[in-house]
């Protein structure tokens, strides 16, 4: 039955996709389209749901790649708590933002829109997938393929040169940590004969995969990790994934793909915690990523690149914690996050479609003309800053916990610091963009539509909800010491005090800050030079390298080439000469001949 | 058996041999080197007959035959060239002939 | 006694050629019926025998055997098995599509479908025959047609002489289609110089006065000989694959040659001397691959960066797929050289991806110099809006050359891998990874060019494919993702072929 239910969830998207890419005229149409896709990622919800309910598990595994002993690479499907705590989050909200696309694009022309709902039922597809794999290779390939799924997302408006750029940009960096995925993966199987999961579990747990090697087998693997749940360095690619369009950004870019990485290291925590040093690692990482995010994400005006900073904050906390042992807190606060910051997203979609900029500066007193919005995109926020009694609250303890448990001290401060600045900048933006003055008074700012608002209202609802559920009863797991909920709270108090002390009511100035904490405030402005080393090694030393390369090719090595060539008509040319063209030289020529011949023949005799 | 021994009829058929040679290396005249051409030929076919002669063996004569309907051919073709190449450059000098010149 | 079928699929082109020449003078229209009909039928029944051919029983199959020149040993003696199947079958597609995507070709079309066809019975030839005196015959019917396709119907491209050969550059006229044709047919026939040396070699030492490979096989050769012959079968061999240092014929000829011919090149010659080092090469001489081993997989190694770094520092579209081409021949070779299970396995299965993803290049290049009349990548731009169904194609064969998983190019890739790391030299691994993100920057950022971005003020009036160039489009696309999807297809044939293979390397 579980095992049905699994590739019914799987089966639905990937039907519709197929509708959607090999029936041109249903892709064209565009809402139908649409309605195509969403029917199938809600049915899949559904049935996601049931599992959920009737807590259905199991595991099922086929040949992919025969080999001589049996097949060499498996697939299947893997469904236990894990999977489908993460499926019943895939499919909600793809199926809240595919509802949400159908009125945020409705501008779009009909092909285009279809374009888009095939990309989104692969993309569902492609990440269920990824949720429920049984083995390495199955999770690499629909790690791939959600990567693709980003990139052509991203780049969905691709006559724009910046979407471009930053589609194969994704694409690259992902790409990068994703070759020390592979390699990972490989010397595991190496290691330990298999790709499955269970298997490998199960040599953990019995002590019999060789120490030799393993930790750089499993740095390799968190790289792929690294890219795609954008740590430190390698979260360059996210903010630039903004230019796709606002629903792609929440549902792939802050929900769901980019916490890939997260869910990675979780479902192979057995493996992980063979290696306890790449553990630590992770988690001094992922709270190095937590904090550096934040800082560039408080001096950022660009509304969703703010999330973006934030999103990749809040994952560095998940990484912290599946660092420092508490994989379930991590995951749980994946899931959190998974709902809010899908709210923040398409609560800021709501935003940039009225106001029709990305800029927060150019927005202001938004609370008073959509307060529907306002009202959600506030609750979202409360709930990244971690205020009770909403579900980030809950789950940022969790981590907070879970990190002070791991002995972790340095991260835990670094934590701490980057729950203040999240309720900072977040609150920096709700202060300009809904209660400042109005940058243009004359603008016709309205809610969304229904098909918007209704999203919108159930992720706000849930965000709540889950909130209050946990307030009545508490999750299992980890709790701290009883100072750490009012260290917590206090710490986004601060932040929240500070951004209204800084923007609304002006009491401190936000130049002042600037300047007091200049280095900085330089520093995060230029995102740390990373993208300029990006650049750099890109262009120099990946380009550089190609161009001398390119160069010895043509005129070196095929040069040789030429150069033989060249001899041979030159050598050919001097032998030309003898072909004088007079018929009696050759008949000397011929004479001579003869003559040595009977010469030779004379004196050979002898 | 009277008459001039083999060796007669070897040094008569070099002799033609080399007037021929002779010919085609001094001659400028297309003709002329035809001509030489024939001249060698016909000493080949004074060698093959003397030889059958004295070793009483018939396939010279036979050889002898061939060369004599090839080498008809060949006059003619050899003909038909130098009056082709006369009509188109007038003249059948060889030493003007160089067009296979490398 | 049933059909000949590897004798028709074989000769059914070059009956095409025939006709074409003698009965379609003046009807374009039926020339290309013809070839389509003729390459069709080899199609079907390459997909026939793909289907009928028994794993179980494994071994050569469909054996035909008639003795043409007894106290030789010369025999025309056909046979398939696992391997030689998938690039049978590899072969009849491309050439199937081939047909298709020149279908355009207005300048004595009758003489090019003609050589075209007669080219494709040299190939199909090669994958089929059994006696290696035939084999080498096809293998030059093969070759030579290739001079007057990219000769008569090529394009010419700009080379600047520079460097301290420059003079040599001038002398020889690189770039002009007349240099690639001439580059191209001398290499190849150099290599096969080689080619012959060994094959006699193998004949003489064998002592059983007989070409056929079966016999050959049975023979035990001295360890020496088996390594100049390995060595002389890898070079000749070798540089039809495109094995660096002697690779540089294949970016100037296929990026001179026309479509049909680019694609066949490119998707089926390079594989052939692939197929040519693994079918003699390693099946015959087990001791010599297991010592020249580390040199083949090391150069492979050389191939597969050189090559991707030389396609990223390209700005002409063809030469770009071209260099492309060098790269993943090292992949396949890389495969090949790790004697293992997964490396050979992969080293066939990047043979028939590389062949289709490189086919369905070539064939959306040509469509895009057709429509666009330029092959500048820099002058290009936001052709996505003009032409949404070539760029789909053309992203769908960029993923495949990254190696994207669900194309077929990742099976291919993560086999070798495998293959890399448990062979002898497990640092073969890293250049190969390498390769796959050097493909992936450049293959995305030629795609980005092109079909990304607002459209470019160079073109006006861009049109997307039309008609029988879907055809080409729509199979090949197809053939990558059914393939990247369900590698068992490919994999289980040709996994009889080659254990049997690397059991007679490995066990000594």
């Amino acid at each position: 039955m579980a095992i049905a239910a699994a590739l019914l969830t799987l089966g639905l998207p990937f039907a519709a996709f197929l509708l959607l890419a090999l029936v041109p005229r249903l892709r064209r149409s565009g809402p139908p389209a649409g309605w195509v896709s969403i029917g199938a990622i809600g049915a899949a919800f559904l049935v996601a749901a049931a599992a959920w309910l009737a807590e259905a598990g199991g595991a099922g595994v086929w040949g992919w790649i025969p080999g001589a002993g049996g097949p060499l690479v498996t697939v299947g499907v893997l469904l236990d708590d894990l999977s489908r705590a993460m499926v019943l989050l895939v499919t909600l909200v793809s199926l809240l933002v595919q509802v949400y696309s159908l009125a945020y694009l409705h501008d779009e022309p009909r092909p285009a829109l279809g374009r888009y709902y095939a990309y989104h039922a692969l993309f569902a597809f492609s990440m269920l997938g990824l949720v429920l794999a049984p083995t390495f290779v199955q999770m690499f390939i629909f790690w791939e393929l959600v990567g693709l799924c980003s990139y052509l997302l991203i780049g969905f408006w691709y006559d724009r040169p910046s979407a471009a750029q930053a589609a194969v940009k994704a694409f690259w960096v992902t790409r990068l940590g994703d070759v020390g995925f592979i390699i990972g993966i490989v010397w595991l199987w190496a290691a330990a004969g298999t790709f499955e999961f269970t298997a490998l579990f199960a040599e953990a747990a019995a002590g019999q995969i060789p120490a030799a090697g393993l930790a750089l087998t499993m740095v390799l693997i968190y790289l792929g990790a690294v890219g795609k749940s954008a740590q430190f360095p390698l979260h360059v690619w996210l903010p630039d994934a903004m230019e796709g369009p606002t629903p792609v950004s929440a549902l792939i870019h802050a929900a769901t793909m980019v916490t890939a990485g997260v869910f990675m290291v979780t479902r192979t925590m057995p493996l992980f915690a063979l290696v306890p040093d790449v553990l630590t690692l992770i988690a001094w990482v992922g709270a190095l990523t937590a904090l550096l995010a934040a800082t560039m994400a408080c001096v950022e005006g660009d509304i969703k690149r703010v999330l973006a900073y934030s999103t990749i904050s809040q994952l560095g906390y998940m990484m912290a914690a599946a660092g420092a042992g508490a994989a379930a807190a991590g995951f749980f606060h994946l899931g959190t996050h998974g709902v809010f910051k899908a709210l923040l997203f398409l609560g800021a979609g709501a935003v940039i479609h009225a106001a029709g900029t990305n800029d927060v500066f150019r927005m202001g007193g938004l609370f008073r003309a959509m307060p529907q919005t306002g009202i959600v995109f506030l609750i979202g926020t409360l709930a990244l800053a971690g205020v009770w009694p909403l579900a980030g609250f809950f789950s940022k303890e969790a981590v907070l916990a879970g990190v002070l448990h791991g002995q972790l001290t340095g991260p835990f401060v670094l934590l701490a610091l980057t729950a203040f600045l999240t309720a900072f900048y977040m609150f920096r933006v709700v202060f300009i963009a809904f209660f400042g003055r109005p940058h243009d008074p004359h603008a016709h700012l309205h809610d969304p539509p229904r098909l918007m608002a209704g999203p919108l209202w159930v992720l706000a609802g849930l965000t709540v909800g889950l909130g209050l559920w946990f307030t009545v009863q508490p999750p299992a797991g980890e709790h701290g010491p009883g100072w750490l909920a009012p260290l917590s709270l206090g710490l986004a108090a601060a932040g929240i005090v500070l951004a209204w002390a800084t923007y609304q009511a002006r009491v401190v100035s936000a130049d002042l800050l600037a300047t007091l904490l200049a280095p900085l405030d330089v520093a995060a402005r230029r995102r740390y030079g990373l993208d300029a080393l990006y650049a750099l090694l890109y262009r120099g030393a990946m380009l550089g390298c190609s161009r001398v390369i390119g160069w010895l090719d043509r005129y070196v090595v095929d040069g040789v080439v030429n150069m033989a060539s060249a001899w041979s008509l030159r050598a050919g040319d001097l032998l030309r000469r003898i072909q004088t063209g007079v018929p009696q030289d050759y008949v000397y020529g011929v004479a001579f001949g003869v003559l040595v011949l009977l010469v030779w023949a004379q004196w050979g005799s002898r | 058996m009277t008459g001039p021994g083999l060796q007669a009829y070897l040094i008569l058929a070099a002799l033609v041999f080399a007037i021929g040679l002779f010919g085609i290396l001094t001659r400028r005249n297309a003709i002329g080197i035809l001509l030489g051409i024939e001249l060698m030929l016909n000493a080949v076919n004074i060698n093959l007959v003397a030889f059958a002669r004295f070793h009483a063996d018939l396939a010279g004569l036979v050889f002898t035959l061939f060369t004599i309907a090839i080498t008809v051919i060949e006059v003619g073709v050899g003909l038909a060239i130098v009056i082709a190449v006369f009509r188109v450059r007038k003249t059948v000098d060889a030493d003007h002939l160089t067009l296979l010149r490398g | 006694m049933s059909v000949p079928v590897l004798s028709v699929i074989t000769w059914a082109p070059f009956i095409g050629a025939l006709l074409i020449m003698f009965t379609a003078r003046h009807r374009p229209l039926a020339v290309r019926l013809i070839a389509a009909v003729t390459t069709g039928l080899s199609t079907v029944l390459s997909l026939w025998i793909y289907l009928a051919y028994d794993r179980e029983a494994a071994g050569f199959q469909f054996h035909e055997k008639v003795v043409l020149v007894p106290p030789l040993g010369v025999a025309y003696e056909l046979g398939v098995d696992g391997m030689s199947l998938l690039l049978v079958l590899l072969t009849a597609i491309i050439i199937f599509t081939g047909v298709f995507a020149s279908w355009t070709v207005t300048v004595r079309s009758q003489e090019f479908y003609a050589l075209l066809l007669a080219l494709v019975t040299g190939v199909f030839g090669v994958f089929v025959s059994l006696d290696l005196f035939v084999f080498f015959l096809f293998y030059e019917l093969a070759v030579l047609p290739m001079y007057l396709l990219i000769g008569i119907w090529g394009s010419s491209g700009q080379v600047r002489p520079r460097g301290i050969f420059a003079w040599a550059f001038r002398e020889t006229g690189v770039g002009s289609k007349e240099y690639a044709a001439m580059k191209l047919t001398l290499y190849l026939l150099f290599g096969s110089a080689f080619i012959l040396v060994g094959i006699f070699a193998l004949y003489v030492f064998a002592g059983t006065g007989s070409f056929s490979f079966l016999e050959l096989q049975a023979a035990a050769f001295d360890p020496g000989v088996q390594w100049w012959v390995f060595l002389a079968f890898y070079v000749g061999f070798g540089i039809l694959a495109g094995i660096w240092p002697l690779h540089t014929w294949s970016p100037d000829g296929h990026a001179s040659a026309p479509t049909a011919v680019s694609m066949l090149h490119a998707g089926v010659l390079m594989k052939l001397g692939a197929y040519g080092v693994v079918r003699l090469g390693m099946g015959l001489l087990p001791e010599g691959a297991g010592a020249l081993a580390w040199l083949v997989g090391t150069i492979a190694c050389i191939n597969i960066v050189y090559g991707a770094l030389s396609a990223m520092a390209q700005t002409d579209l063809k030469y770009v797929i071209a260099y492309s081409s060098v790269s993943h021949m090292g992949i396949v070779m890389l495969g090949a050289a790790t004697l293992t299970e997964a490396g050979l396995n992969g080293s066939v299965f990047q043979m028939f991806a590389h062949g289709v993803m490189t086919g369905l290049f070539f064939a959306l290049v040509g469509l895009v110099y057709e429509k666009a009349h330029s092959r500048e990548i820099g002058k290009m731009g936001g052709f996505g809006h003009a032409m949404p169904g070539i760029a789909v194609a053309f992203t769908v064969g960029g993923l495949s050359s990254l190696g994207l998983p669900a194309t077929a190019g990742f099976v291919a890739e993560l086999l070798t891998f495998m293959g890399a790391w448990r062979s002898a030299h497990p640092w073969w691994l890293f250049p190969a990874v390498a390769g796959t993100f050097l493909t992936a920057v450049y293959v995305l950022r030629v795609a980005k060019q092109i079909f990304w971005g607002p459209p470019s003020p160079h073109f006006e009036h861009l049109d997307d494919a039309r008609g029988p160039e879907w055809v080409a489009l729509v199979v090949l696309v197809g053939v990558i993702v059914v393939f990247g999807m369900m590698p068992g297809l490919a994999i289980g044939p040709v996994g009889t072929a080659t254990m049997p293979l690397l059991t007679r390397i490995v066990a000594p």
